[in-house]
């Protein structure tokens, strides 16, 4: 059979069929994910978004040591109930620093892309060791450890290092500082400057004083410095309700 | 079972192996349909909703959802799921709209005699308390000793009434008590502790608490100016009634023997307080869910 040629031909041609099918497949997600990067709207130009700084950011990687995203997503869908129990819904600005992003459908518990301030961090310490002392019908396990865990702060550097390279806009020489300055202001630009991380790191865990022990700096400090940003960098009272809706 | 019909049905014309053949069934009937329905299932999804990508933006589709933003302006926008929100969010309004038309016209007062009102009130507050306010104040919003202050009886840190409650949810709060085992010596300290003691009925040392009467009133240790010469607390600055066998932070219910409620009286004293962080709702929760929440506190028992 003539018409049956070509088929024939790659069905007997490993090496040609494996590309030929990788192509075929391929042509789903080209055609959902490639546009995006071209669509201007795709992330909302809205105030405030930053980096974590490095206190944040040590949270966050703890955050997924203990997966705790097994249990709990960061993404607030636009739906009715989602608004009223969690608040604003997530925006793509919102997360255009996290790598890698913590949206996830796995709802266990709350969602916690808002979480932060509507609890003291008292109260996190306390859920954190024993959420049921604090919430007596709750499945989560307890992380008493991050209490009694110094931070380890020994490749902080690395780790700013490494965003860095995959776009996070942390600075290394004094070119790249003065442009978070333009972008940030100066106090943010300061926080994402990776030679002063430590110092900075330091800082803001005693000013902060996260865990409420004084006497050193635990995971903890670091967990709670990162759930309290959570959701809490853009101001929406700034933007009309429907400010966001062009973008979709 | 392949011997019923080898002759019946051509194959693909492959060999292999010698010998191996393939068949070439057609494919069954509503298999065939079942694809041609969802090619013009894609078509008509295509037009109707937001789709394909189309120079620096993507074509928006037939579908149109009209809402009416907070500016009050009526719109209409292509279908996406955050138009689609505005326009639930207004139906949603508008259905729930004469009862918060009510709570926002009625005084505190009327809400709670009302009885269609209250009921709608007590409803919708319990589901925001439960997600928002029970994981400190606890489900029934009792409370927990050495944390959280107990919502249902009348003993008020900062003020019952509809006014002060709807401020306190508003702005949040912050309890702050000095360490006083920097200012005063050990010996000092229990006396004081001996005399708040004395203030609720529990068994003190009667020499010791009058000494630590002449430091409560005293500019040294200045527990009047925030706890009131009366010891029954200043609801502008948020202290506690010391004189009603209430406790908050001393966790005086738990001592079995006099020593050990003294004892954790004095251990307040001497540590201070810092932790009472009652976090803000005004950005997070929506002004008409707020009044609810201060009417559902207000009615949890104690409300003036
Ligand atoms: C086995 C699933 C599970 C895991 C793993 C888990 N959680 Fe939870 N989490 C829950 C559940 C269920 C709740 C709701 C009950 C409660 O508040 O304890 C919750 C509640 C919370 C809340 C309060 C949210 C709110 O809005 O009330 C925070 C914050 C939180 N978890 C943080 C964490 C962190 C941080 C980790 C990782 C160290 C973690 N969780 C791991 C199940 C889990
Ligand atoms: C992070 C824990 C936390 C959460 C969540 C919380 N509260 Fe509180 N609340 C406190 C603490 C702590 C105090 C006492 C503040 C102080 O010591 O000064 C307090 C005080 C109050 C008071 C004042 C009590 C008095 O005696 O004057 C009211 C009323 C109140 N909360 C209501 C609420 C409501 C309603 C919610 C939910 C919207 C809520 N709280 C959520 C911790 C919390
Ligand atoms: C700067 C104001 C201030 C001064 C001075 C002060 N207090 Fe307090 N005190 C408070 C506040 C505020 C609280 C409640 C803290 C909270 O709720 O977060 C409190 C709480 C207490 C409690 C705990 C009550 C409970 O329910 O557990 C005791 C006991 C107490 N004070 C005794 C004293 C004594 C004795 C002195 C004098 C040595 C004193 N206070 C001086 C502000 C003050």
């Amino acid at each position: 059979m003539n018409i049956n040629f070509k088929h024939e031909w790659i069905e007997t041609n490993i090496g040609l069929m494996s590309v030929l099918t990788m192509l075929a497949i391929s042509v789903g997600g080209l055609v959902e994910i490639a546009p995006l990067f071209f669509i201007d709207e795709t992330i909302e130009k809205v105030e405030g978004v930053r980096p974590y700084t490095p206190l944040e950011q040590r949270g966050r990687d703890i955050y997924i040591r203990e997966g705790c995203y097994t249990c709990h997503s960061q993404m607030i869908r636009p739906f009715r109930d989602e608004k009223l129990r969690y608040g604003h819904y997530s925006l793509a600005a919102e997360s255009q620093f996290d790598h890698p992003f913590q949206w996830g459908s796995k709802r266990t518990g709350p969602d916690l892309a808002r979480v932060g301030g509507k609890y003291s961090n008292e109260w996190h310490v306390q859920h954190m060791v024993a959420p049921r002392s604090m919430v007596p019908e709750s499945v989560m396990p307890n992380y008493p450890w991050l209490l009694s865990t110094p931070l380890d702060l020994s490749d902080l550097v690395g780790r700013m290092n490494a965003l860095r390279k995959v776009g996070v806009p942390y600075s290394l020489s004094q070119a790249e500082y003065g442009a978070n300055v333009t972008r940030f202001g100066e106090t943010v630009a300061g926080q994402l400057h990776i030679p002063d991380a430590r110092k900075n790191l330091i800082e803001q865990a005693n000013f902060g004083n996260y865990d409420g022990d004084r006497s050193g700096i635990s995971e903890m400090d670091a967990m709670v410095a990162y759930l309290q940003v959570l959701g809490t960098m853009v101001d929406f009272s700034k933007y009309a309700d429907d400010a966001f809706v062009d973008n979709r | 079972m392949s011997e019923q019909k080898p002759q019946t049905v051509p194959t693909t014309g492959h060999v292999w192996d010698g010998d191996l053949q393939e068949y070439n069934n057609p494919l069954p009937v509503w298999w065939v349909y079942t694809f041609y329905a969802t090619v013009i299932f894609a078509l008509v999804y295509w037009t109707i909703y937001p789709s394909w990508p189309f120079g620096k933006g993507w074509i928006g589709g037939v579908s149109k959802i009209s809402y009416v933003n907070s500016e009050g302006e009526a719109k209409t926008h292509s279908w996406n799921t955050r138009a689609l929100l505005l326009a639930d969010m207004n139906k949603a309004a508008i259905a729930q709209k004469p009862y918060f038309d009510k709570v926002e016209a009625m005084s505190y007062e009327e809400i709670a005699k009302d009885p269609e009102m209250s009921g709608f009130v007590i409803s919708a507050g319990k589901t925001l308390f439960a997600d928002n306010c029970a994981p400190c104040h606890q489900a029934g919003g009792q409370g927990m000793i050495g944390f959280f202050p107990d919502l249902t009886d009348d003993d008020w840190l900062y003020g019952g009434s509809y006014e002060k409650i709807h401020e306190t949810l508003m702005g949040g709060r912050r309890g702050y008590m000095p360490a006083f085992s920097e200012v005063l010596v050990g010996t000092e300290i229990d006396q004081l502790a001996n005399f708040v003691a004395s203030l609720s009925g529990i068994g003190h040392d009667t020499a010791k608490a009058a000494a630590g009467k002449v430091l409560f009133h005293g500019d040294a240790a200045g527990c009047h100016a925030c706890h009131g010469s009366d010891a029954r607390g200043r609801q502008d600055m948020g202290t506690p009634n010391l004189t009603d066998n209430i406790w908050l932070w001393a966790n005086v219910p738990a001592a079995d023997t006099d020593e050990g409620k003294v004892a954790a009286i004095r251990g307040v004293i001497a540590s201070g307080l810092n932790r009472g962080v009652m976090p803000a709702w005004s950005g997070r929760l929506l002004p008409e869910q707020i009044k609810v929440l201060t009417v559902y506190v207000h009615e949890l028992g104690g409300g003036q």
